[in-house]
């Protein structure tokens, strides 16, 4: 069994008061960093950890902290992306529900860090109950003296803020955070400016995901170091896996970096199989935007080696034979599943989250969910599916901000893996659209 | 009629978490606000923000009135039109439909009568929406009421647990800001 670095404890009775999470270690990265350690020191370790961002990007978190500017006399601001919303993904909410100090620790050492005296924890709405929990916590942490004025003695002063949103998958996107934050749509933002150097109220900001921030006060306690030990090759440390869909036994697991999928989705210490003694047709792995897999290429790479839960080993093959870890939103789908209306399922969900800001994203979306709803309900023709990849090429890389590739990667990815499928719905609609119908040929390996 | 209508009031709880909730933010960006308080106003008036109830909320951030109707038309969490006692808000997307979230929209259409984005059901008591996903994947399918996460609805004796707990919530479960629950249903409702 793997290490936990996060969530040996999630389990312990009471683990969600200070007093507890303190008997179990908790806040002892915040000692040592104001008392021992200078801001640079804890980017250094940050740095040295090779922690990339749990979000879904992957982007190394140490150096998107060195980027922050620091004007003189300006304030800057860490703020914690808590608007988990990714489909497939649910690490975040267990995370913070049952380890809120975890967050509100990994607060405090980062925007000592970055020297932040305010922060903000950016919750999507539909979390307010662990918004309460959280601001529980924090009135803990102000109350022993984490938070607050000159904490422990060390002249630094933190003010640390619970904010939900309202509802809304776009607000992930950390600039359409920041707006949403400021009390506005959820409008992603042109970049340049970076929120490193204009974010929150125009100043300097940084996003991370819970799951990174979470991840420091282990980093400031073990070293950067000790915890690049862990995983393989640019893949450090743990990473929460959120198992979905056709599974024995979904639910949140914490793995070092590494772990054969195979041995995820099979092993009873993890996802115990997939239900109802049926077989895994397709995975997607890493949250609804990447590039669903067939059951042979999510198992083993093109090349025929074991696919290890790493950033370079799904991305093995790049699109073509490859996906992305993502954001850890795993989901498994049996041999009864249609993926067809699968693939429709997410478009219409795209357009009903695309903020329709950039025309390609905002049409294009609508687009895809049409032609894949008549192709659903047997009204497709074969040209519908070439029409599908023509227009999720021309929203990609034609929007201000991620969400365009996203709409577009589920569905070329599935017409790649799937074609035959989708013929199926256009020679055979009566058979195809019957509820309960499954696919009946054999599936398409690239 | 509208000359008439009695404007809506914050209770004296909800302006002091208001306040407090003001005091987050710096003393120039009152605005940042909007977000929690149409949710505090949203739980005060009845579980839909009306026009009026924007406007207050206008009022109390010092904004314009249509700062606040473009927010509030963006975000799906606030109902824009007056809703039943209980907003049942169904997960449809991937993961909650792999695991039945289609079968439950049918099943709580026909035991309530209401149907997904329409009216409340006959006795006032459910409105039915679907939405998109809620981050509990791994209990899918899921139902939000208010703060309230119900899983794994998929079997018939979990559906009807969670129906039966909330015909039997006389008033909404108490904020932490209030000392009890306002009743469900208010004039404006």
């Amino acid at each position: 069994m793997g290490r936990k670095l996060l969530t040996e404890h999630i389990n312990v009775e009471g683990i969600e008061t200070l007093d507890v999470y303190r008997k179990h270690g908790g806040y002892r990265s915040v000692e040592k960093a104001l008392k021992t350690m200078t801001p640079d020191e804890v980017v250094e370790e940050v740095k040295k950890s090779g922690l990339r961002g749990r979000g879904g990007a992957g982007f190394p978190t140490g150096l998107k902290w060195s980027f922050l500017a620091k004007p003189e006399g300006v304030p800057r601001y860490l703020v914690c992306n808590a608007d988990e919303s990714e489909p497939g993904t649910f690490k975040d909410r267990q995370l913070m529900s049952k380890l809120p100090h975890l967050l509100i620790e990994g607060m405090i050492t980062g925007s000592y860090a970055l020297g932040a005296n305010t922060s903000y924890i950016y919750i999507r709405g539909e979390l307010l109950y662990v918004l309460r929990i959280l601001e529980k916590a924090i009135a803990e942490a102000y109350a022993a003296g984490f938070l607050g004025k000159n904490i422990l003695g060390s002249g630094y002063d933190l003010d640390l803020y619970v904010h939900p949103g309202g509802g809304a998958y776009i607000c992930g996107e950390e600039t359409a955070l920041l707006e949403s934050l400021e009390g506005k749509r959820g409008n992603p933002r042109n970049k340049p400016p970076f929120p490193a150097v204009q974010g929150l109220y125009a100043r300097p900001t940084v996003v991370n995901n819970v799951e990174s921030i979470a991840a420091v006060p282990v980093i400031v306690n073990e070293g950067g170091d000790e915890y690049a030990k862990i995983g393989v090759g640019k893949s450090t440390g743990t990473k929460l896996f959120s198992a979905c869909g056709h599974l024995n036994k979904p639910g949140i697991y914490e793995i070092e970096l590494g772990l054969p999928v195979e041995e995820f989705i099979y092993s009873d210490e993890y996802c115990g199989g997939i239900w109802k003694g049926r077989e895994l047709k397709a995975v997607v792995a890493g949250g609804s935007s990447v590039p669903i897999l067939p059951k042979e290429l999510i198992l083993k790479t093109a090349a025929g080696e074991n696919r290890l839960m790493t950033y370079e080993s799904l991305s093995d093959g790049g699109f073509v034979t490859g996906t992305m870890l993502g954001s850890g939103g795993f989901i498994a789908m049996d041999e009864t599943t249609n993926i067809v209306r699968n693939t429709w399922n997410f478009s219409r969900f795209y357009h009903h989250e695309s903020c329709g800001q950039c025309s390609p994203c905002r049409e294009g979306t609508g687009w895809l969910e049409k032609v894949l709803h008549r192709l659903v309900h047997g009204h497709g023709q074969m040209q519908d599916i070439d029409l599908l990849v023509s227009v999720a090429k021309q929203i990609e890389g034609n929007t201000i901000c991620p969400l365009g590739e996203a709409a577009a990667w589920p569905v070329a990815a599935a017409v790649r893996h799937f074609r035959d499928e989708f013929e199926w719905h256009v020679t055979h609609p009566q058979e195809a659209t019957k509820a309960g119908a499954i696919f009946p040929g054999k599936l398409v390996t690239a | 009629m509208e000359s008439t209508a009695v404007k809506p009031q914050f209770s004296e709880a909800a302006k002091a978490e208001i306040e407090r909730i003001c005091k987050q933010y710096p003393d120039d960006r009152r605005k940042s606000a909007m977000l929690p308080v149409l949710h505090i106003a949203q739980a005060e008036f009845g579980g839909w923000v009306s026009p009026e109830v924007q406007d207050i909320v206008a009022e109390v951030l010092g904004v314009k009135p249509i700062e606040v109707y473009e927010v509030s038309s963006f975000y799906t969490m606030f109902n824009l039109k007056p809703v039943g006692k209980h907003v049942l808000e169904i997960c449809r997307t991937g993961p909650c439909m792999l695991r039945g979230s289609e079968e439950l929209t049918a099943q709580l259409e026909r035991i309530t009568g209401a149907k997904v984005g329409g009216p409340a059901s006959e006795d006032g008591l459910f409105t039915l929406k679907e939405v998109e996903c809620l981050a509990a994947c791994g209990f899918a399918p899921i139902v939000q009421v208010r703060e309230q996460y119900y899983e794994q609805l998929d079997t018939p004796e979990a559906v009807d647990a969670m129906l039966t707990e909330l015909r039997n919530q006389v008033h909404r479960p108490a904020l932490p800001w209030e000392e009890t629950g306002l009743p469900n249903a208010l004039a404006n409702n």
